[in-house]
């Protein structure tokens, strides 16, 4: 389950004026200790991808990026991107209008629904598309007649990010437009504007850095998906491996270089992810 | 259905959601309900108690309860230091936390592999200071786990802090309690629900998580394999059955946590007023 | 414009909201929804804008049944209670929305727009803010463009919730002002909700008191302080002195001979300025003791205690201009007589 906080309010700085009361030596050490904490478990993994990425230098790293197997995984991972992502966003905006903007029976019961992708195990969520088109599952002999590959194939990828990566849009826009309210849509509407109107000038204006933030998460975790896509896609060198697939079968293979130097692309992602998400934390404090 | 709104598109909203929701979510879901119908109840309970099985149960468990624990200490105390206090870089620190959540799991598996291997960074300082071996281990589960944890417990306690009345705090000192009192008897018991439910966050994930412990893990079966591994390899030899056992058992763990977190939001939400 | 509401049902659930509501609303003036909260007096403002649905009944403006046309077709003005200006627009932009959302073929050109904006913000006197934010400007002003936002598209009604609601005391008391010169000078039909009745008074032409999703009383704030129709009416405009005289208060007033039984009633209220005092040297007989006072400006409001009253111990509260108090000589514990100007008989 994603808890991806809200983003934090400006006004809530004051407090830690006042809240410098503690002694000066549990300060530091309560500094020392989340320091500590924070950079053993998350900045030495960071700094080691890079190190081992370059280990046995530039060119390697280069030649690892550029095989051809580690490109046809960039260009799987990108597919599988470009077709959910879409899609998620869409639901996103479009659930959040239904759950937000209307009161009607059974509507706690919808958004735990829409959890529900985050607090099953990555491995569950590919094995449900195994049982439905593998060669054992209910639509495996109609699919093998007529030649359609979903499992072992890009399309069950899709589909288990499609389902892992389902919930983030909407989960970002819910609790946002509900704490906004309806008024200056109420006040679009009654100065004549029509519904498209009123969501295009008054609605997306004013959700569309948490939209971008939700879009964000999504993506970062449709290109990252591992243990869904794991089980679906068959690991098919230069055919069914997304990126982070190839960093696995890379890391078997003891090849070090190609696994980190796909890992460093993540890594990549990651970093970027997170410096957009800080951006759009403070653009929507201060929109 | 609903209390008529002058919003409009009410129809084709509700009826979209609920089209994709089944078709993308529900629909896939309920095979796996369906598929273990075709089990008996014997054939079932005679899967789940197979030593293998249980002892995947027991590490995937114990190891998530762990991990949880140390990540709700430290997270809580790193939550406090983010709201609290100001210190150089404390910003590139904030965003660094919900790294776990940014950096797919394969690369934090193999990256967290490396360092705690033998011969890794340390991996090599560990064993050579308490002879201990992490990689392989259990513990090896543990330490991912506890990666993976941080940012559940961290950003869940992170907006109560911030909401929380400083005046309550002024309030205590102002009736003669100690610091200490003041952070026992006022501070904590208002975080508390919060913290829970980070905890809880972080233990159900931990409990399905897969892609970071497998390359720490070792998998040695009766030790060091994990349910959702299990999972994986019974499909691999192409025990349908074994695999669906195994899942729907660990469905049904998901959805009670599920309603167990839900409960405790709506306890954090109460205690802060929001209800 | 008029607005003619007949007949108007609202439940929320099991709680009735408004209950067959009766409403004729004549060209031009200024009414004042006025009820403590909980009263409807919202929702029915939202239900003439079209903003909520009604369970039953009809809202006719200018003749035209308007209850089946959505918010946006019905043409009305709405001024929110915390003003809903759309906050990622200057506030040039916000008082325009209503200009730029018109179909195609009924949209005035960019030159007319900003022509009309302008002259709606030299109205509202804010036109030095047309580049703001709506984050900052203060209340006041906020109120102020939103109203020239609602006025923008000429609406034949202007809805107001709450106007005053949000500001601090003595903005409130400048912008009463403005809003009753304002519509004098556009005789737009306006309705506006308030839970203050000083307000209500103050800026209406009609007030309409509201109680539990039933009208009490409809009429000029004159009609309705000096009549009121009900003891609900007269107990929420202005203060009111209550005197039961089936029970505890009767032997009290019998002796002091303030009060006669009445056909028209057995509850008395009597309003704080109808009490008139006078010295008296008969301190046995003499009926109440001065307890203490307050200045209220021109006015003092005295404090009275019953004596002798073996009923309710509740003050009785007495108003006077300040000289006329000041030529009494009167001091704390003072004993005096009082005599009633007029009564108000509720059953």
């Amino acid at each position: 389950m994603h808890t991806a906080a809200q983003p934090l309010k400006k006004d809530k700085v004051v407090t830690q004026q006042r809240a410098l009361q503690d002694p000066t030596w549990v300060r530091w050490s309560l500094i020392a200790i989340a320091i500590s904490f924070i950079s053993l478990f998350i900045c030495v993994p960071l700094g080691l991808v890079i190190f081992q990425a370059f280990s046995k230098g530039l060119q390697a790293y280069w030649s690892a990026l550029t095989n051809a197997d580690t490109l046809s995984a960039i260009r799987l991972t990108l597919l599988v991107a470009i077709i959910t992502v879409p899609l998620n966003t869409l639901f996103g905006v479009i659930s959040a209008w239904a759950i937000t903007r209307f009161e009607f029976k059974g509507k706690s019961f919808l958004t735990t629904l829409i959890d529900i992708p985050f607090s099953v195990s990555p491995v569950i969520s590919g094995f449900i598309f195994v049982l439905l088109f593998g060669a054992e599952g209910w639509f495996g002999s109609w699919l093998v007649e007529h030649d359609i590959k979903i499992i072992f194939a890009a399309p069950g990828i899709i589909l288990a990010t499609l389902f892992i990566t389902f919930p983030f849009v909407a989960r970002q826009l819910i609790p946002l437009m509900q704490e906004m309210g309806n008024q200056e849509e109420e006040a679009a509407l009654s100065l004549g504007a029509g519904g498209w109107k009123m969501f295009f000038s008054v609605t997306l204006p004013n959700i569309k850095w948490a939209l971008l933030y939700g879009v964000l998460l999504c993506n970062a975790r449709a290109m990252g998906e591992f243990g869904a896509v794991s089980v679906v896609s068959g690991h098919i060198r230069g055919m069914t491996n997304t990126l982070p697939l190839h960093v696995e079968v890379s890391y078997n293979d003891y090849d070090v270089v190609s696994a980190f130097a796909s890992a460093s692309i993540l890594a990549a992602l990651a970093i970027v992810t997170l410096v957009l998400k800080t951006a759009l934390e403070w653009k929507q404090a201060n929109r | 259905m609903s209390r008529k709104s002058v919003m409009p598109g009410f129809g084709p909203t509700i009826g979209f959601t609920l089209l994709y929701l089944g078709l993308v979510v529900l629909i896939p879901l309920s095979t796996l309900v369906f598929e273990s119908f075709k089990l008996s109840w014997d054939d079932y309970v005679h899967i789940i108690t197979s030593k293998r099985v249980l002892s995947s149960f027991r590490v995937s468990f114990i190891a998530a309860l762990i991990a949880a624990s140390v990540a709700s200490i430290f997270g809580f105390i790193t939550a406090w230091v983010l709201v609290r206090y100001s210190f150089f870089g404390k910003n590139i620190f904030h965003a660094l936390i919900d790294l776990p959540f940014a950096l797919p799991t394969a690369v934090a598996g193999i990256v967290l592999a490396t360092i705690f291997q033998p011969s890794g960074f340390l991996g090599k300082l560990l064993s050579d200071l308490f002879g201990l071996q992490v990689a392989f281990k259990p513990i090896g589960i543990v330490i991912a786990l506890i990666f993976i944890s941080i940012p559940f417990v961290v950003r869940t306690v992170e907006p109560v802090l911030l909401e929380f009345e400083t005046s309550m705090e002024e309030a205590g000192s102002s009736l003669g309690a100690t610091r200490l009192q003041i952070f026992t008897k006022i501070i904590f018991p208002n975080i508390f629900p919060a913290l829970l439910t980070g905890f809880a966050l972080a233990f159900a994930r931990g409990v399905g998580e897969y892609g970071s412990v497998i390359f720490i893990a070792g998998n040695i079966p009766y030790v060091s394999e994990i349910v959702p591994l299990l999972i994986v390899i019974k499909l691999e030899q192409y025990d349908i059955e074994g695999a669906t056992a195994i899942a729907l058992t660990m469905l049904v763990i998901s959805f009670f946590l599920l309603f167990l977190i839900n409960l405790l939001q709506l306890w954090v939400r109460k205690r802060s007023g929001q209800l | 414009m008029s607005i003619l509401l007949s007949d108007i049902s609202k439940n929320f659930g099991n709680f009735a909201a408004l209950n067959h509501i009766n409403l004729e609303v004549p060209e031009g003036e200024l009414v004042a929804l006025l009820g403590p909260s909980g009263c409807g007096k919202t929702t029915l403002l939202r239900i003439i804008a079209g903003l909520e649905h009604t369970d039953k009944g009809r809202v006719i403006i200018n003749g035209q049944d308007k209850t089946d046309q959505t918010v946006s077709q019905r043409g009305i003005g709405f001024v929110f209670q915390h003003y809903a200006l759309f906050r990622h627009m200057t506030v040039f932009e916000n008082v325009a929305f209503g200009l730029r959302v018109k179909p195609r073929r009924d949209r005035p050109s960019n030159d007319f727009i900003t022509k009309k904006v302008h002259s709606l913000l030299d109205l509202v006197q804010l036109d030095w803010l047309h580049n703001r934010y709506p984050d900052q400007l203060s209340g006041g002003q906020r109120q102020r463009i939103a109203l020239a936002r609602a006025l923008a598209v000429e609406p034949s009604v202007l809805l107001l919730d709450e106007p005053f609601g949000a500001l601090d005391a003595s903005v409130r008391k400048d912008l009463r002002q403005w809003l009753r010169n304002l519509h004098h000078e556009l005789h737009v039909t306006s309705i506006f909700v308030t839970h203050d009745q000083e307000e209500a008074m103050e800026v209406a032409s009609q007030v309409v008191v509201l109680n539990h999703g039933q009208i009490e009383q409809q009429g000029s704030p004159t009609d309705i302080y000096d009549h009121p129709a009900n003891a609900f009416v007269s107990k929420f405009i202005g203060q009111t002195n209550i005197f039961d005289l089936d029970e505890h208060d009767n032997d009290w007033l019998q002796t002091a001979g303030l009060l006669q039984p009445s056909q028209q009633g057995k509850i008395a209220h009597v309003r704080p300025h109808d009490i008139i005092i006078e010295k008296t040297d008969n301190h046995h007989t003499a009926p109440a003791t001065l307890k203490d006072w307050q200045h209220l400006g021109a006015l003092i409001r005295i404090e009275l205690v019953k004596n002798e009253s073996n009923g309710s111990d509740a003050p009785v509260f007495a108003e006077m201009p300040n000289e006329q108090f000041k030529q009494l000589e009167l001091a704390k514990g003072d004993k005096v007589k009082l005599k009633v100007r007029q009564a108000h008989w509720f059953h």
